[in-house]
């Protein structure tokens, strides 16, 4: 069998064996092992070891067990309950106003924890009562709380673009700031949905009764001030210090774990068992992913070195597409990932077999990096494996069912897919902060970079050295 | 490879004990050591993931020095990544005890227990150990390269001894193969009694544990106490309910 055909079988038999739910780093570990012992025998081993070596010294991955630590400090900081209810107070005005009330702190929460699950069901079991004692309808009140949890993985400072910066090898600084804008409008866009249905319908979403509504203002400040400003003035010196070039997203993420720390030892929840628990959480995850990282980094080589890559690209380039069918195919083949696959995976393997081909289109790898980001929104909330669905079921009140939950999610997953085409459509979302922030001049993408063209003057032949003649 | 023998023979060495594990899964003194083996990664794996602590303060020692008071360390870039390393590579064989590494689990979560560990048992077999063989083998010779040159770090100009870090790979991939072989045993367990055996736990998921409390208590329940007494109240009671199933000998669905 030919290099190509071995790597084009490797791909093929991955995805089969994925299925059969082994842990997926030492699948992948396995399979490459496998084909690169029977593409290059024994030099794989060494392509093995230097590859894990790779992960273990990597810069940008340090900052993942920072962040994962950050969130599980604030996970337990006693902070949600207080938040949930300042904003409830704040927004008391509004129609909608509780679903208004649930996103923004499941926005600014999910944003400083970065795990869907602890949102979902925290507020599942917060807001989610709230809203139907107060007459919401169920399925809002779960779509609203599902998609509202799903947040934190896309808004930075952000795990989920850590990851992507590390495997496409882009500054995580750019996509932080190119994130932060399209982040913020889909959050803005869900609270744009709920006020419309709040006045719109407002049986779905009934106003709370006036005494409820008209709180004196130095109430709503105080409640403010004592759990909304704190953890927003955290997360946004966190981001602000990166995305303004102050600190490297590791170091933004060490004093962030640092501030988490203080924030809950001020709010009296920070004890002995609570950081015990951090710790040990935090070197869980942090080794899930960073092991899954070892596998698919020495997958992809032998992937790569068998020129399996190269028959993928040719055969999409064969394919009679443009730059703007080709980010439909590829947004759409991530979408249905997103229905069986969580999206560690997805960003980790199969993120990777888009990337060289974004080069032949023209679309920067920091724009498809959003999209994907934004896409992966939908992985959580669309069925069969919905995970802040059957989060949410699980702390449901047993009359709201699974199907309701589904059906609620739906709106929101409709929001995500416009929220793409915008950015689409308007690719200043996503370009204009950056762009603005590190004026050098990204070079368009596809356009003749420094390397790519000869020198003015043309090259100059280098001088051969003579040597001497030795008789 | 030189060493050709040694790897056979080891490699023969692994299939025994994957043997005898296999034929005396049900014995006392096989699950004894096992159990060892189950706490043995732990240990390693708990005390490796403080180094979290260590490296906030490091990077954060670091950027203070060079922000505040302009005098830059000389190995906090060494130090940082050394402990990250650290930190990931020691959890990996606790990560496997505590069914942590992630598995594309759509169809798997469906299959009966006793199904879920036949798959399982195969692909230990298949995919598993001879992988992480190659890992420790090869990372063996990978670290005794580095100790033969007593090799220092290029990048800081204290530039200090990698080979220690580079130990690792070796020492992990042998834990690894330890904890297989648990797992394994613990397949064979679940073929034949229909259901998983327990697993050690110390601590779960939130999420986990707060599903655990709704499902113990009713979900209703647990909203009126969060509307009672705030999350403190929830994160408590979580917390209490997984002390219980922690506790409780009974067989446990690991995905549940």
């Amino acid at each position: 069998m030919s290099d190509p055909a071995l790597g084009l079988t490797q791909l093929l038999l991955f995805l089969f064996f994925i299925m059969l739910g082994f842990p997926i780093a030492f699948t992948l570990m396995a399979m490459g092992l496998f084909f690169g012992y029977l593409g290059m025998q024994e030099r794989v081993f060494d392509l093995l070891v230097v590859r894990t070596y790779a992960v273990m010294a990597n810069d940008v991955l340090i900052s993942i067990p920072l962040f994962v630590f950050m969130g599980y400090i604030i996970e337990r900081a006693n902070i949600l309950d207080r938040l949930f209810r300042s904003l409830q107070l704040a927004s008391g005005g509004l129609p909608g106003s509780l679903a208004v009330a649930t996103l923004a702190t499941c926005a600014l929460f999910a944003t400083a924890t970065g795990i869907v699950g602890a949102v979902v069901t925290l507020m599942g079991l917060l807001a989610f009562p709230a809203m139907l004692r107060a007459g919401y309808d169920p399925k809002l009140a779960a779509g609203v709380t599902c998609a509202g949890g799903c947040l934190g993985i896309l808004i930075p400072p952000s795990i989920m673009l850590i990851l992507y910066g590390a495997t496409a090898g882009v500054s995580v600084v750019q996509l932080y700031a190119a994130a932060f804008i399209p982040g913020v409008s889909l959050a803005l866009l869900y609270m744009v949905y709920v006020i419309g249905i709040g006045i719109l319908r407002p049986e779905m979403a009934p106003r709370l009764p006036p005494e409820e509504r008209n709180v004196p203002i130095g109430k709503i400040v105080l409640a403010l001030i004592t759990s909304f400003f704190p953890l927003a003035f955290l997360i946004a010196s966190v981001l602000g210090s990166i995305i303004m070039g102050l600190a490297t997203p590791s170091e933004a993420a060490a004093m962030g774990s640092l501030g988490s720390i203080i924030l809950a030892v001020v709010y009296r929840a920070f004890t002995w068992t609570k950081l015990k628990e951090s710790v040990f959480l935090t070197a869980r995850t942090s080794a899930m992913v960073c092991w899954l990282f070892v596998g698919s980094y020495i997958f992809s080589s032998v992937f790569g070195y068998l020129g399996g890559q190269s028959v993928v690209e040719e055969f999409v380039k064969s394919l009679p597409l443009n730059s703007f069918t080709f980010m439909l195919l590829a947004q759409a083949i991530i979408f249905i990932l997103g229905w069986p696959l969580e999206w560690t995976e997805i960003i980790v393997i199969f993120v990777p077999i888009f990337l060289p081909l974004l080069d032949d289109f023209g679309i920067s790898p920091i724009f498809f990096g959003i999209m994907v980001a934004l896409n992966l929104q939908t992985s959580f909330l669309s069925p069969p494996v919905a995970m802040a669905c059957f989060y949410l079921k699980g702390v449901a009140p047993p009359s709201v069912r699974l199907e309701d939950i589904f059906k609620g999610c739906m709106p929101f997953i409709y929001i995500v897919v416009f929220c793409m085409l915008m950015v689409y459509a308007f690719p200043g979302l996503v370009t204009w902060l950056p762009e603005t922030l590190y004026s050098a001049e990204a070079p368009a993408p596809g356009a003749p970079g420094l390397l790519d063209a000869a020198p003015a003057g043309g090259f100059q032949e280098q001088e051969e050295i003579r040597l001497p003649a030795l008789n | 490879m030189t060493d050709r023998w040694a790897v056979l023979s080891l490699a023969l060495v692994v299939a025994a004990a994957i043997i005898v594990g296999i034929v005396f899964a049900e014995r006392a003194t096989v699950k004894r050591v096992l159990l060892g083996i189950d706490r043995l990664s732990t240990f390693i794996g708990q005390a490796g993931s403080w180094t979290i602590i260590a490296l906030t303060l490091a990077i954060a020692y670091d950027v203070s020095a060079r922000r505040f008071f302009r005098a830059p360390t000389d190995w906090g870039y060494d130090v940082s990544y050394m402990l990250y390393g650290v930190l990931f590579m020691l959890a990996g064989a606790y990560a496997l005890s505590r069914n942590g590494h992630v598995r594309g689990d759509f169809l798997y979560r469906n299959f009966r227990p006793s199904l879920q560990a036949k798959f399982d048992l195969t692909l230990y077999i298949l995919f598993f150990f001879p992988a992480i063989m190659a890992f420790m083998i090869a990372g063996w010779h990978f670290f005794d390269s580095s100790f033969m040159q007593n090799e220092r770090s290029s990048v800081s100009p204290t530039g200090p001894l990698v080979w220690p870090f580079k130990f690792l790979i070796p020492l992990v991939g042998f834990l690894l193969l330890l904890q297989g072989l648990v797992e394994v045993v613990r397949c064979v367990q679940c073929i034949r009694s229909g259901e998983w055996p327990q697993r050690l736990s110390d601590v779960e998921e939130l999420e986990k544990q707060i599903l655990a409390a709704a499902e113990a208590k009713g979900a209703e329940a647990l909203a009126v106490e969060m509307a009672r007494g705030g999350e403190a109240a929830v994160l408590s009671t979580a917390h209490l309910s997984e002390d219980r199933a922690a506790r409780d000998p009974g067989p446990r669905h690991p995905h549940s």
